[in-house]
């Protein structure tokens, strides 16, 4: 008697302590481990803009194979967390990204050889593919450009044409133009130049490429920078802040929808960002192609006259080696039906506004990257993005930082400051970066 | 009956124990051998040894942010305390409305430290830009007071409630004796009341101490480290070392950062319960 209820209770404790365990294990979003053979996949999205659209490609894509698909979308800056803490849980992402050779050093070691894959020999080149030796870890599903966007309507009021602005040179004479007579037109030159963390990007990684393009082009070397074209960068970047919506010294908190709205409400001529922002700008009918254009970000170096927009990719497919041999081959076809199949190619396209390196792709309607392609076929040529040779997010902040110090004081004092983040920064994040 | 119980107590525990295990010995064994390795997750650790630590220890950032946590815990534990104490003094008189105070106190504390991060920097940044110095991004003395302020403002209502526990408990019979005995307000508050609610200092300051060592979010939210890392605090140190560069090394070196700090946690915190527990008095 006595045995029987301490038995009796023993079970009992042990199926509340199940429930605990329960409780916690089936809230984990995985989906691998649900009926096998099939197999599953477990797409963990970088980009929150195509979040909607990615989710009912998922849906069409199961209800045409029966595969199960799970997207699962980042909040914007969390990816690397998310997908650290991710990649540890069973039921782990089978399909994730990674922004170029500086993040594949993070997750080389999950990265499957996709090179024998189907989904490789649809890339348009092996130029789109991330090396890790002869592998190819990952494979780019997307190519972007970015520049210098323009309210072409505003620019106009203005007594500008887009075609006016062929230079650096241009670009001052004709902000520092608008910007004077701003009351009187009752707009300026650019939206703010923000450094909040939402925003900070455009100047401390895409604005930065220029002046680390072009050293490349000199025959730098990323082992290290010299900053040559430093100058160059202090004087866009006094052109930015100095003819803008709002005083420098408040640009630390301003934020990237700040920028966007200031746009929006026509209150600035240009406002630096690319092409993944079309749909924000054209969504509610604000922009349409008429009153909308891309230019490059003139830098006064170079030749001018050739320079196209910054185009290129930190978007990296690459499919998770520890997932179940049915998971990484059902990723594999899941990857390769969105980029060769119609519904998927459209989708990809039109929805999502993405060009894709894929042969089978059908032309993006994102104005953006149409004007891209005219003016390589013009003969103009693309900027590298060569931020993906930044050695870590670490360089960023430090010049990022000093950006917004000199911004709220420009003096001399200020400016080496950024030049110490940019080049003595670059030296150190890069031996960091390359000890064993 | 009383037996019995006892007989079952390891059952009932079992529960209890069991989730104590999974939830907290477990991943704690496993991160101080993380401490050891380099990995991108838990399941790739490969071993490495001390040096992890020896580059913790080396690294310079760490000893600032651990100096600026130091500064920051000394000041917000006194202000939190001594305020929050001020409170409940001052709402266990026999006032009109102490309750509406009480609750008005404790209500801060319901609040996420994300969201009173970003709160106090909009509110921050808007009374530093009308006074015309720079904002929070550029100013580290504002960062420091701010999160002071943010953090006495958060946790002086939650420390109150405690206190004011504590006090109630004072027995009136003690007071009217004191003051039969020619004590003046002052004699009661340090030889009556102070000495009867030492238990309760001893819980406050330790949630103050242990609370400001392990600060975040509000750290986060409301400076970011910035302006270049001179508001960063110890915790906030350590996610960057997680992220700010990639490489499987910095996951190794920051797990080893957060292993010394939960030592030096526990260990400064042990001192405090000591110190404060031996001055306890029985009722």
């Amino acid at each position: 008697m006595k045995n029987k209820k301490r038995w009796l209770a023993l079970g009992m404790a042990a199926v509340m302590t199940a429930g605990i365990m329960t409780g916690c294990g089936s809230s984990s979003g995985g989906s691998s481990d649900s009926d096998g053979g099939e197999g599953s996949v477990y797409y963990l999205n970088f980009k929150p803009e195509q979040d909607p659209q990615w989710q009912d490609l998922a849906k069409a894509y199961t209800e045409e194979t029966g595969v199960e698909v799970t997207v699962v979308t980042a909040a914007s800056g969390e990816y690397e967390t998310t997908l650290m803490s991710e990649m540890g849980k069973s039921g782990a992402p089978t399909l994730f990204q990674v922004n170029g050779p500086v993040g594949l050093a993070n997750w080389k070691d999950y990265c499957y050889d996709l090179s024998d894959s189907d989904v490789y020999k649809e890339l348009t080149s092996e130029g789109h593919a991330l090396k890790d030796g002869d592998a190819a870890a990952g494979i780019a599903y997307v190519v972007e450009s970015y520049g210098i966007i323009v309210n072409t309507e505003l620019l106009g009021e203005a007594g500008y044409k887009t075609e006016d602005i062929q230079s650096f040179e241009d670009l001052k004479k004709v902000s520092e133009d608008i910007s004077s007579r701003s009351d009187e037109l009752g707009f300026t030159a650019f939206t703010s130049a923000g450094m909040d963390g939402s925003s900070d990007w455009r100047f401390k990684t895409h604005l930065a490429n220029l002046p680390i393009h072009f050293e490349y082009v000199d025959g730098g070397s990323a082992e290290a920078i010299e900053g040559t074209y430093l100058d160059n960068y202090r004087e866009i970047w006094d052109l930015y802040i100095n003819n803008s919506t709002c005083e420098p010294s408040e640009l630390a908190a301003k934020t990237g929808d700040d920028s966007r709205n200031e746009f929006l409400n026509k209150e600035a001529v240009f406002f630096q960002n690319g092409s993944w922002e079309y749909s924000n700008l054209t969504e509610d009918g604000t922009f349409t192609d008429d009153n909308l254009a891309m230019i490059p970000i003139y830098f006064g170096a170079g030749e001018e006259a050739e320079q196209g927009l910054c185009t290129g990719t930190e978007n990296f497919w690459c499919v998770n080696k520890e997932a179940d041999e049915a998971d990484i081959q059902a990723t594999l076809d899941f990857m390769n039906w969105c980029v060769t199949s119609e519904l998927g190619t459209k989708t990809m396209g039109e929805d999502m506004g993405f060009v894709i390196p894929f042969k089978k792709a059908i032309e993006s309607s994102n104005l953006f990257v149409k004007q891209d392609a005219e003016m390589t076929a013009d003969g103009k040529v693309p900027v590298a993005w060569d931020f993906s040779t930044i050695p870590s997010e670490e360089w960023k902040n430090g010049v990022g930082s000093a950006l917004t110090a000199y911004a709220a004081d420009q003096t001399d004092d200020n400016w080496k400051a950024v030049e110490s983040a940019f080049v003595d920064g670059w030296a150190e994040e890069y031996a960091l970066a390359h000890q064993e | 009956m009383e037996k019995a119980l006892k007989r079952y107590a390891p059952i009932f525990v079992l529960p209890t124990f069991a989730a104590f295990v999974i939830g907290f010995i477990w991943p704690f064994v496993q991160g101080l051998y993380l401490s050891f390795c380099k990995f991108t997750t838990v399941d790739n650790a490969s071993w490495v040894g001390i040096s992890n630590y020896i580059a913790a220890i080396k690294d310079a950032s760490f000893t600032s942010s651990f100096k600026f946590t130091v500064f920051f815990a000394v000041v917000s534990i006194l202000s939190i305390n001594i305020i929050a104490f001020m409170l409940a003094t001052l709402l266990t008189q026999k006032l009109k409305g102490t309750n509406v105070f009480r609750t008005v106190f404790f209500m801060p504390n319901l609040i996420g430290g994300i969201v009173l991060g970003y709160i106090w920097q909009i509110l921050i940044n808007c009374l530093l830009s009308i006074i015309g110095q720079p904002i929070l991004a550029l100013n580290s003395t504002a960062g420091y007071w701010g999160l002071i302020i943010l953090m006495c403002w958060q946790q002086i209502g939650y420390m109150m409630i405690i206190y004011i526990a504590g006090l109630q408990n004072v027995s009136d019979d003690l007071i009217e004796a004191a003051a039969i005995d020619g004590a003046g307000g002052w004699d009661v508050l340090w030889r009556i009341k102070i000495p009867m609610v030492m238990s309760s200092i001893t819980i406050c300051v330790f949630l103050t101490l242990t609370n400001s060592f392990k600060l975040f979010d509000q750290n986060l939210a409301l400076t970011g480290g910035e302006p270049s890392h001179s508001t960063e605090m110890i915790a906030l140190n350590i996610y960057q070392t997680f992220y700010a560069r990639s490489g499987m090394q910095w996951k190794g070196y920051g797990q080893a950062k957060a292993v010394i700090f939960c030592v030096i946690v526990i260990l400064i915190s042990l001192i405090q319960l000591n110190a404060t527990r031996s001055k306890e008095v029985q009722q």
